[in-house]
């Protein structure tokens, strides 16, 4: 597998289906962690040149709390977890048991550091989790990095790994919302390309 | 009338005044804004990695520092511009994680910042100002009338270089 352009619809299909998996699994835990109903988008299964992808989010100088995770074992590849960063307060507020807008200043403390970190440790964990039970194959990811600033410029570094090798990149998206109104987050999962026929052939799509 | 042109991650654009040039959520990427005052004609390149010689693709001559120092100055004399009088200013190469394990992702915004650096020399373009390093991100808006850079952050101020 040379290029993303090159996967066929069944692929496509394939690799969303670990998006709904993964992120399902990710939903519940997270409805779990603040007592409240999450639901979650149909995942959507993107091929992006690099330009593109702060535009998910909303623009590349959107605030964001961003959330990054390195992937490795049997695959390499990168997990990004995006909010708004009044939704990653209310996130905050909610985990702690305080009142909505409590937690006002933004993500600046240790503790409601600590707090988003954990969060998105269980919704990558337990995303990774899943799919290594749905492809037998070994996936591990690094300890969390946190960063609040703009959607493009946490986008940046992240991109720039894969920068070298490739133009565009797959991102499987997926959306968490709370009681249907309410945007939690943005979710990002970006297989590096060499991966992706590691992936295929695990999915058994792999021709 | 006045257009403000967006350069996204890993494109060159240029613009003659009043028109200006603005590229937006700067993390470790850099852009390099290259001036010709008489001709009041800008270049701005968004790139996102310091070498083209480690990459495997390397079409895309504005996503790497040494390639798209060198397409800048093809633009400048496709323009006429007095190379001599030509000059950069440069910003972005924040480190955006604080800890991100044993990944390059680490310290690659010092290292685009390195880059341009060496390779604006290399080429014999001046840097008149720069405002690259951090943790935060940066918005630009570049004025090829004035040479005026404006730098716009979350939560670290705005500044003109």
């Amino acid at each position: 597998m040379k290029d993303y352009t090159e996967l066929s619809c069944l692929q496509l299909d394939a690799l969303r289906e670990i998006g709904n998996i993964g992120a399902g699994n990710a939903a519940t835990a997270l409805a779990q962690m603040v007592q409240a109903k999450i639901d979650m988008s149909v995942p959507e299964v993107n091929i992006l040149p690099f330009d593109d992808v702060p535009k998910l989010v909303g623009g590349a100088d959107v605030p964001v709390c961003g959330l990054y995770f390195a992937v490795s074992g049997s695959i390499t590849g990168s997990i990004l977890f995006m909010l708004p960063i009044e939704r990653a307060n209310l996130l905050v507020d909610m985990v702690l048991g305080r009142n909505n807008g409590e937690t006002a200043a933004g993500i600046s403390g240790d503790l409601e550091a600590s707090v988003i970190m954990e969060v998105g440790n269980i919704i990558s964990g337990t995303y990774l989790n899943a799919l290594s039970c749905f492809t037998q194959l070994r996936l591990l990811t690094s300890v969390p990095a946190l960063a609040t600033d703009m959607a493009g410029a946490i986008l940046n570094g992240v991109l720039a790994q894969v920068g070298g090798v490739v133009d565009d990149v797959l991102v499987l998206k997926t959306m968490f919302t709370r009681e249907d109104r309410d945007i939690v987050g943005h979710f990002f999962m970006m297989p590096d390309s060499e991966s992706l026929s590691t992936i295929l052939q695990a999915l058994g799509v792999n021709c | 009338m006045e257009n403000i042109i967006q350069v996204g991650m890993a494109e060159l654009k240029i613009a003659t005044a009043p028109n200006k040039l603005l590229t937006a959520g700067l993390g470790s990427c850099i852009g390099i804004c290259v001036c010709s005052p008489a001709h009041q004609f800008g270049v701005l390149a968004h790139i996102m990695l310091p070498s083209s010689t480690q990459s495997k693709r390397a079409h895309n001559k504005a996503k790497f520092a040494d390639t798209a120092v060198d397409l800048i100055m093809e633009e400048m004399i496709k323009k006429g511009a007095n190379v001599s009088k030509i000059y950069a200013k440069i910003a972005g190469g924040a480190q955006m994680f604080k800890f991100v394990g044993e990944s390059s992702i680490m310290n690659i915004g010092q290292r685009n910042a390195l880059a341009v650096e060496e390779h604006l020399k290399r080429i014999g373009i001046k840097i008149v100002a720069t405002d690259t390093g951090g943790n935060f991100g940066r918005t630009i808006v570049f004025d090829p009338k004035t040479g005026d850079l404006k730098i716009r952050t979350i939560g670290h101020g705005e500044r003109t270089i």
